[in-house]
């Protein structure tokens, strides 16, 4: 299958694997931003198969993992009303909240629909003029600008029973609170290819600069990551900072320009709660005054009640990075993908799913 | 009459355009008087015509059958009614009888029963009998007895089928997951997945092109030719319905106490599925198929199993996808071609309601 089976091939992969042991005459620690490259890292055993010469930190891109709590609270709150339907990406229904997941809500008659697209909740608003449709906006960069357009053409379309649930993040903020935490010991990053697809890459340029760190725009496919973590450890063995980009087939520096723009024009920077991380300086999106008409937390209010976090849940510490799923005490026994204790157990993106599912079975099965 | 819900269970990829003010089921069709019996002479009946139905009896008297029964049950309640490849009407044939033709029987007589929603078109309920009887006939099964009922809008979605079949066990059944031993080998009888991504992007409106296709289908023959030329040698026939093969591995691995491993690069996918699939995040081993089975052989005669598969057009591409090994850590494994050895989790509840 064309674009998918070249960047798997096993022999170029064996060769991008030996090249990496040849080049690395230590152990480096990269980060992969990404989950879906930290799925990639695990279901191809690249971190298994590179252990000794790169340790490989999973970073916090996991939208779903990083959505705050009391957003999947309001969501399912918004979700029991009987006006209400709640349009959501499927990944986010088996998220644990504080009282429970849209998946329990629906269960107890709440309203929820998932759809694959922004703009089937706009198509959704349009068949139940009846009903208000709030879209649960969750996501990096490369989700943004499919948001933004839903709600350009709800206003093109006139529609006053649509409204988004806005949680969107952005990932260059919580990388430099993350390089700047005290414990950190990230020397190289893997960055996120397709945020960058829509963003570009030339915000890294002061990035780097600014913490001397090689910064490696990665792709998702087995080629792809080794080609990044290679390039990583080229510029670490000399001694270099730049960025480089190694998923050109999809990034170019300056990113989808009509896609920056559409962002841009309906959304603004803004500080955001990260769950785990507390609230990230610049770390979100929220929307305009311009189109905060179309905002559900002006639009409805939220019924006050207390956030509980499951005090066993280290997500916290596997999102910031400063522990591996394995290690925390509940992994595999109580938190596991049907029952899980919080997002990244769940999330098709989250760290704690990609080593249960990706687990590898020890020699022999045995 | 009310606007219909564009999404309605029937909307969807229906054959024909039906107006909106067609004729439509009633709560009155259902309330076995006049009107229900105007529906059965008028609607169903010439749809199947055979002399044991014809006879209205509260029961269908059948003759003897040529060795012990099989039974089996199943209900329909697939979302939407019409999708590629086929509809609830062939489905329910297909399954039933692919039931019993897993189990060793060969299917003979199916009853029908229909739970309608107030307000589905006529036409759409001919449509699905129609395409009933066609998948009834080209698996040579008689509609023998039935039932209809009517539910208020909103209690069902356009419809639900309920079936059960009969069948005769002219041989043994194949002995089932028990039997099986270290070394036999696993063969799948078709690429997978296929029947899950056809209803899902069907319900979804995903648009894909070209449009994935059921493998809904009866699988009777290719099952008797396999039987006769592996005969002893079958341990267990399974179809791969919800949760997909991943499903069955995980239930013979059970049944068995042994562990079963699969090669990645040998399972038969179609680019279709594959394609769908990669765009949505989903695993084709654990998709729905509706005719598709697991076959586990004893060692040394897969081979001769997939030259009996390969003769017949259905199962033209059937492939064996691995071998079953002493009992491990893990109960099923998979082998991708890049990385190690992993386990196959059990599907988990799927977001992917009313495929079947």
């Amino acid at each position: 299958m064309k674009y998918l089976d070249e960047y798997r091939d096993p022999e170029s992969a064996r060769r991008l694997l030996a090249e990496i042991r040849r080049c690395a005459t230590r152990r480096w620690t990269l980060m992969e931003v990404c989950g879906g490259q930290t799925h990639g890292l695990l279901r191809y055993g690249i971190e298994q198969e590179l252990a000794d010469r790169v340790e490989l930190i999973h970073g916090p891109g996991c939208p779903v993992c990083v959505t705050p709590l009391e957003a999947i609270d309001f969501a399912c709150q918004l979700a029991m009303r009987e006006d209400v339907i709640i349009a959501s990406f499927g990944d986010m229904l088996r998220v644990p909240g504080s009282r429970g997941s849209l998946l329990d809500a629906q269960t107890a008659g709440g309203r929820v629909q998932i759809v694959y697209s922004p703009l089937d909740a706009v198509r959704l608003a349009q068949k139940h003029p009846d009903r208000q449709i709030v879209f649960f906006a969750v996501g990096f960069e490369t989700t943004v600008p499919a948001t933004a357009l839903a709600v350009k053409q709800a206003a093109h379309d006139g529609l006053d029973n649509f409204s988004l649930l806005v949680a969107h993040v952005r990932v260059q903020p919580a990388m430099e609170a993350l390089v700047e935490a005290a414990d950190n010991r990230v020397q190289a990053f893997l960055a996120a290819g397709h945020v960058c697809t829509v963003m570009g890459y030339e915000s890294y340029t002061e990035f780097v600069e600014r913490y001397r760190l090689p910064l490696v725009v990665t792709g998702f496919e087995p080629l792809d990551l080794l080609d990044g973590i290679l390039a990583c450890i080229r510029q670490l063995e000399v001694g270099e900072a730049r960025v480089e980009n190694c998923y050109g087939r999809s990034v170019r520096a300056a990113g989808n320009e009509a896609a920056r723009a559409l962002v841009d024009e309906v959304y603004e920077v803004c500080d955001r709660p990260w769950r785990g991380f507390g609230v990230v300086p610049r770390g979100g999106l929220g929307l305009r005054p311009l189109w905060q008409r179309f905002d559900a937390r002006r639009r409805f209010t939220a019924i006050e009640l207390p956030i509980v976090e499951p005090t066993e849940c280290q997500s916290a510490d596997v999102l910031a990075g400063r522990i591996k799923p394995t290690e925390c005490a509940a992994f595999g026994r109580r938190c596991t993908p049907d029952s899980p204790l919080g997002a990244p157990m769940v999330s098709s993106e989250g760290a704690c799913a990609a080593y249960f599912h990706y687990r590898a079975v020890p020699v022999g099965n045995s | 009459m009310a606007e219909d819900n564009p999404s309605a269970a029937w909307q969807l990829c229906c054959p024909v355009p039906i107006a909106s003010d067609s004729l439509r089921i009633s709560l009155a069709h259902g309330e076995g008087g006049r009107l229900s019996r105007a529906l059965i002479r008028d609607h169903i009946l010439p749809t199947f015509r055979n002399e044991v139905l014809m006879t209205l009896d509260d029961a269908a008297h059948l003759p003897p059958l040529d060795g012990p029964v099989a039974m089996t049950t199943d209900s329909f309640v697939v979302s939407p009614l019409f999708f590629p490849g086929g509809d609830i009407g062939s489905l329910a044939i297909h399954g039933t009888v692919n039931d019993l033709a897993v189990s060793g029987a060969r299917p003979r007589y199916i009853s029908l029963s229909l739970i309608i929603e107030e307000g589905l078109p006529i036409a759409v309920l001919d449509l699905v009998m129609e395409s009933a009887a066609n998948a009834a006939a080209e698996a040579g099964v008689l509609i023998v007895t039935g039932d209809t009922k009517v539910v208020p809008r909103g209690a069902a979605d356009g419809l639900f089928i309920n079936t059960t079949g009969i069948g005769e066990l002219v041989e043994p059944a194949p002995p089932g997951p028990t039997s099986l031993q270290v070394g036999d080998e696993l063969i799948v009888s078709g690429p997978i997945g296929r029947h899950g991504v056809a209803v899902l992007a069907a319900r979804e409106e995903l648009d894909f092109s070209p449009p994935p296709e059921s493998d809904s289908a009866p699988l009777a023959k290719p099952i008797a030719e396999l039987r006769e030329k592996v005969g002893d040698h079958v341990r267990a026939i399974r179809d791969a319905t919800r949760g997909g093969v991943a499903a069955v591995l995980h239930e013979w691995a059970e049944a068995s106490g042994l562990t079963l491993a699969i090669e990645e690069h040998q399972l038969p996918v179609t680019p279709v599925v594959r394609g769908a699939c990669e765009l949505l995040g989903l695993d084709p081993i654990h998709m729905a198929n509706e005719g598709t089975m697991v076959i586990a052989v004893a060692a040394g005669t897969a081979e001769a199993a997939l030259s009996a598969l390969r003769a017949d057009p259905l199962t033209s591409e059937a492939a064996q996808i691995g071998t079953v090994v002493p009992r491990g850590v893990a109960t099923v494994t998979i082998q991708r071609p890049l990385g190690p050895q992993q386990p196959l989790d059990e599907p988990a509840g799927a977001p992917l309601p009313r495929i079947c």
